[in-house]
């Protein structure tokens, strides 16, 4: 009786794992039929367009640039900037210009604050700009110019007479845009550091007044 | 008789991949162009006639029309329409357009997972050197997520003397994935030092210099990082066999591209 007991088990473990297998079997097949349509379904892949951009800003100027005591003289100079945002913008200047006699200097004839060379002023600065105010300018009834303000200041280092300085500077300029790639730049700024050429230091204030172009790439 | 084939044959050959090569140049091209063409899948496609905000819309390209890039600036694509129309469409808008194989696009500023991604990066930085006002630039390079190199170039603009300095670092990075992450930095580089002329008795001088630092940088938006670090310069004088000990604090602004 209880081997036939176990005999009957046995038999149902059998059926069982024959079921189990064979169910087993059923779902490998299915597996391979997503499998089988699998190859079908096209991978896509996200692609960035190559498009040219063109953030950089490069140009020269000329301008007016009065040197505290020592007169008003041309200033040339190249700039680069990076636009970050249509709202900002970073920049490079340098520029050069050649400082005049001072009223001492002139009044007493012979005597000289400074060397010759030393007369040439060359700044750089590095400056962040927010363009305000953007808009178009019309010309006559079929032309439109983006153009904008923008307000810019910044730090850098003027070397005159002699010695570098810490120079800060701040200002407005108008931007122009002829087309994509090319614009007209008009710039005041004033440039601020200290002298000590007297004995005394005293703070400068040096207006500059500049036009120039520049190129988009 | 002077055979004239034979010596027509290299010119020849030389024509014929010529042609080729230029044939290739066309098909380059024409690829590009057409590389260039994107299906609009939004409803409708805003142009602006300048790249800004606040220029006014002219133009609504419809679903399905297709439209050509042409070039960008900022976040601004400027296209032109299928009938000659040319005008500026903000980035975010040009997400939903499909290149004509029907692949999806990808126009999106930088994100966070680009900043992670960065490999170079241009930086503008401000503070004090020792009592002197500094101005410092460097371009930075990624090695891996936790090391990275930068080159510096400083000028320390003080009372006394201006000090023009150029700097290779070493950084390191802990924790980059952080919102603030700290960093170490360790270097080398030279320093001139240029005493006022209004100064008797002192004159200019090159100097090694080495330094150990530390700072934090955070990811703010599209592609700018604010960080601030404070240096520990040691300058290899040789006066009197001593050196000079420096403190360098600065914070600044860079972005990676």
């Amino acid at each position: 009786m209880e081997g036939g007991l176990r005999i009957l088990f046995l038999k149902r473990l059998l059926c069982g794992a024959v079921m189990v297998s064979g169910l087993s079997g059923v779902v490998r097949a299915a597996d391979d039929a997503v499998a089988a349509l699998d190859p079908a379904v096209e991978r896509r892949e996200v692609q960035t367009p190559r498009i040219d951009s063109e953030n950089f800003e490069l140009g020269l100027y000329a301008g007016l640039l009065s040197v505290e005591d020592f007169g008003a003289h041309a200033v040339f100079g190249v700039r680069l900037a990076y636009h970050l945002s249509e709202d900002f913008f970073v920049e490079a200047a340098y520029g050069q210009s050649d400082a005049g006699l001072t009223s001492f200097e002139r009044l007493s004839g012979a005597a000289r604050l400074i060397e010759e060379e030393e007369r040439t002023m060359r700044f750089y600065n590095l400056s962040l700009g927010v363009n305000v105010l953007p808009g178009e300018a019309f010309l006559g009834a079929r032309r439109a110019y983006a153009n904008a303000l923008y307000l810019i200041g910044g730090a850098g280092s003027t070397d005159f007479a002699g010695d570098e300085r810490f120079t800060f500077n701040f200002g407005a300029g108008y931007r122009l845009l002829f087309n994509d790639w090319l614009a007209l730049r008009l710039d005041v700024r004033d440039h601020v550091f200290d002298m000590d050429l007297l004995g005394v230091d005293e703070t400068t204030h040096n207006l500059e007044v500049s036009g120039g172009v520049t190129v988009f790439f | 008789m002077i055979n004239l084939a034979e010596p027509c044959r290299p010119p020849g050959n030389f024509v014929t991949r010529l042609l080729l090569l230029l044939s290739c140049a066309f098909t380059c091209v024409a690829q590009a162009a057409s590389e260039n063409r994107v299906i609009v899948v939004d409803p409708y496609l805003e142009l602006h006639t300048g790249p800004g905000r606040g220029y006014p819309i002219f133009h609504v390209v419809e679903r399905n029309e297709s439209v050509t890039l042409l070039r960008g600036k900022t976040d601004w694509i400027k296209l032109r329409t299928a009938d000659g129309k040319e005008g500026w469409a903000y980035r975010d808008q040009m997400e939903r357009t499909l290149a004509p194989s029907g692949e999806r696009l990808r126009f999106t500023a930088q994100t966070a997972e680009d900043y992670q991604r960065r490999r170079w990066e241009l930086g503008l930085l401000g503070g004090d050197y020792g009592g002197a006002a500094l101005i410092t630039i460097y371009a930075g390079y990624t090695f891996t997520p936790t090391l990275s190199a930068e080159f510096s170039a400083s000028q320390a603009l003080g009372d006394f003397s201006t000090a023009t300095m150029a700097h290779l670092n070493l950084l390191s990075h802990p924790f980059p994935t952080w919102r603030y992450s700290p960093f170490f930095t360790l270097g080398a580089g030279g320093v001139r030092t240029e005493p006022r002329v209004t100064l008797v008795q002192a004159r200019d001088r090159s100097d090694p210099t080495a330094h150990v630092g530390v700072g934090v940088r955070t990811y703010l938006t599209r592609r700018f990082i604010f960080r601030a670090e404070y240096k520990h310069h040691v300058v290899f004088t040789g006066i009197d066999e001593r050196n000079e000990d420096i403190d360098e604090w600065k914070a600044g602004f860079a972005f990676f591209f």
